[in-house]
């Protein structure tokens, strides 16, 4: 025989065919008969988010409809992978809005830096995760979507109830 | 009653047909569904539950994709016999359910339907005998296909399968020294529960002949090419097997014919060995048509309907249990595979039927008949099962790889 051969010892005389198939049979047969599935029926049923939950963005909005981001700048300087577009403007009496306005959320990471470091409380991160979309393009969110969007937002972390309850 | 004939008989007979091969048909497509809905809940999953009520529609989705998926035919495919394989992979077991008896006879304004397509004199020999066909498709897909890995997988499973219908065969032959016919109505009347008479037993031949049972069981399941003796098929060593180059419609036919195999093999082991279409316990439905014609008990339309049930509920529970064998027991090695069939089976059951003619000859010459021969019979089997069993446990009679790598290792001296 070429080369060393390692034999594993095998219990033989002490595993059995016989015994194990039946022991398999039983252990099939009770979960056959187990009445609860662990299986969640996913469209129909869906997870619970946690409150603290980071997902798809929404823009807040005034009264009127207006976006309530005044273009400070703030969220693209702060976001670590750069996926905040916002080129701001002026209105006549003076008011700073954000003309163009857009996140990728593809390449969002979902920190939630924006959404602390927002002055005026704007931008969200939301309790949201179903965003499939069938061309990339439409995974960059402008302003008007981000302000259609209508889910809850994400809760902050609060200092005073670090277990958030 | 007298049985139906003339022109009757023609009409009764395609009506039969047809109706018993559409709840066949049906029957296979359930039992697709069946087996995914097991297997899930035997892993704790649901199993197939879009489409339709309780996911029963997925059979038609299949049904549709496979035949609306394109169709390859390999270029250097042998195109002829690349489309008779599937054809001969459905056909055996089609062409088997005509001779098995479904339900008692039927009595109508023009005689007395027997509840069987065919009622052919051979009885099981024609079982056996068309049973040996089905290692055509698989020779033939796996030849024809011109691929390598089909080729092995054609050749795995007709060397399986020719191994494991000298079992199937075997095993029958002491049902044959028990019932002295083999035709398949008589094989039933004789195992009704508590028929009294001459040629009748009183009790399932699964009890005077359980060892005979288990051989044709397992057999069985090597036959129809399933787990633990699904060797044809192996993704990690040949690809898929001999329907690795089949697409479509083309390999919806090797995998509709396992599921006919699977119902006929639950269909023949009810009748071989589970009282056919008998409901037990229950004197009522003791109906015997003797060679000379004269009936037996009486039959009626709502007896024929409660047998066909008791009869389609025994093959579906066997199903069942085939199913949960599958997804329970790892697959044999194939050298394992051989060693069970030809080392294990053949002796023992050479060995088992010799017991059988002894015990059935004593028996004889004690003058012992019906209940009293069967219950005999019966504790001769208790009592060669356990010895079976006890050779068979602990690595007595199938052995691993090791010891046998080591006895070689150690005659050539090294």
């Amino acid at each position: 025989m070429p080369g060393d051969v390692r034999f594993v010892e095998r219990p033989e005389a002490e595993s059995s065919y016989v015994r194990a198939i039946s022991q398999g049979l039983g252990i099939t047969v009770r979960h056959f008969l187990r009445p609860d599935k662990p299986t969640q029926q996913y469209p129909d049923e869906k997870w619970e988010l946690a409150p603290r939950w980071r997902g798809t963005h929404r823009m807040a909005v005034h009264e009127d409809g207006r976006a309530k981001c005044v273009g400070c700048g703030l969220c693209p300087t702060v976001c670590p992978v750069n996926c905040i577009k916002l080129i701001p403007a002026e209105d006549e009496n003076g008011e700073r809005y954000a003309a163009v306005y857009e996140i990728d959320e593809f390449r969002c990471i979902f920190c939630g830096f924006c959404q602390e470091v927002c002055p005026v409380e704007a931008i969200h991160l939301g309790v949201h995760y179903e965003n499939a979309e069938y061309t990339r393009e439409r995974w960059v969110y402008d302003l008007a979507r981000l302000c259609e969007n209508d889910h809850p937002v994400t809760a902050l972390w609060d200092p005073a109830d670090p277990s958030s309850e | 009653m007298e049985a139906i004939s003339g022109t009757a008989f023609v009409v009764a007979t395609i009506v039969k047909t047809l109706v018993f091969f559409v709840i066949l048909l049906l029957g296979v497509a359930l039992t697709t569904y069946m087996e995914r809905k097991v297997a899930g809940f035997m892993q704790d999953r649901s199993g197939p539950n879009r489409v339709g009520p309780l996911g029963i529609l997925q059979v038609m989705a299949d049904g549709l994709k496979f035949i609306l998926k394109e169709e390859v035919t390999p270029e250097a495919a042998h195109k002829r016999f690349f489309l008779l394989a599937p054809v001969l992979a459905l056909f055996p077991a089609t062409v088997l359910f005509g001779v098995i008896p479904l339900g008692s006879p039927l009595p109508t304004p023009w005689g007395r339907v027997d509840m069987i397509v065919a009622d052919v004199p051979i009885g099981f020999l024609y079982v056996l005998g068309i049973a040996s066909l089905a290692v055509y498709g698989v020779v033939m897909a796996g030849w024809s296909s011109n691929s390598k890995y089909s080729f092995l997988g054609g050749l795995r499973g007709s060397a399986q399968m020719i191994s494991y219908e000298i079992g199937l065969a075997m095993s029958l032959v002491p049902v044959l020294m028990l019932a002295g016919n083999v035709e398949m109505p008589v094989l039933v009347s004789m195992q009704q529960s508590f028929a009294a008479g001459p040629g009748t037993y009183g009790v399932w031949f699964i009890f005077p002949l359980l060892l005979s049972g288990f051989f044709f069981l397992v057999s069985g399941l090597a036959e129809t090419n399933r787990v633990p003796f699904d060797l044809p098929e192996a993704e990690a060593e040949i690809v898929g097997g001999y329907h690795t180059e089949y697409s479509s419609m083309k390999f919806g036919m090797f995998f509709l014919g396992e599921y006919f195999h699977l119902i006929t093999t639950g269909a023949l082991i009810s009748v071989f060995f589970l009282g056919g279409w008998d409901i037990p316990f229950w004197r009522g439905d003791n109906i015997r048509v003797l060679a000379d014609g004269t009936v037996i008990g009486d039959p009626a339309w709502w007896k024929t309907l409660l047998t066909m049930g008791a009869f389609t509920v025994k093959t579906t529970l066997l199903v069942v249990f085939f199913m949960f064998i599958r997804w329970t027991i790892p697959r044999f090695r194939y050298d394992q595979l051989m060693d069970l069939g030809w080392k294990v089976f053949l002796p023992a059951l050479m060995l088992y039927i010799m017991l059988t003619a002894v015990a059935v000859f004593v028996l004889d010459r004690a003058q012992i008949v019906g209940p009293a021969f069967a219950g005999a019979l019966f504790g001769l089997n208790l009592l060669l099962m356990l010895i079976f069993l006890y050779l068979l446990d602990r690595g007595r009679l199938v052995r691993g790889a090791t010891a046998k790598t080591r006895a070689a290792t150690a005659t050539e001296g090294d």
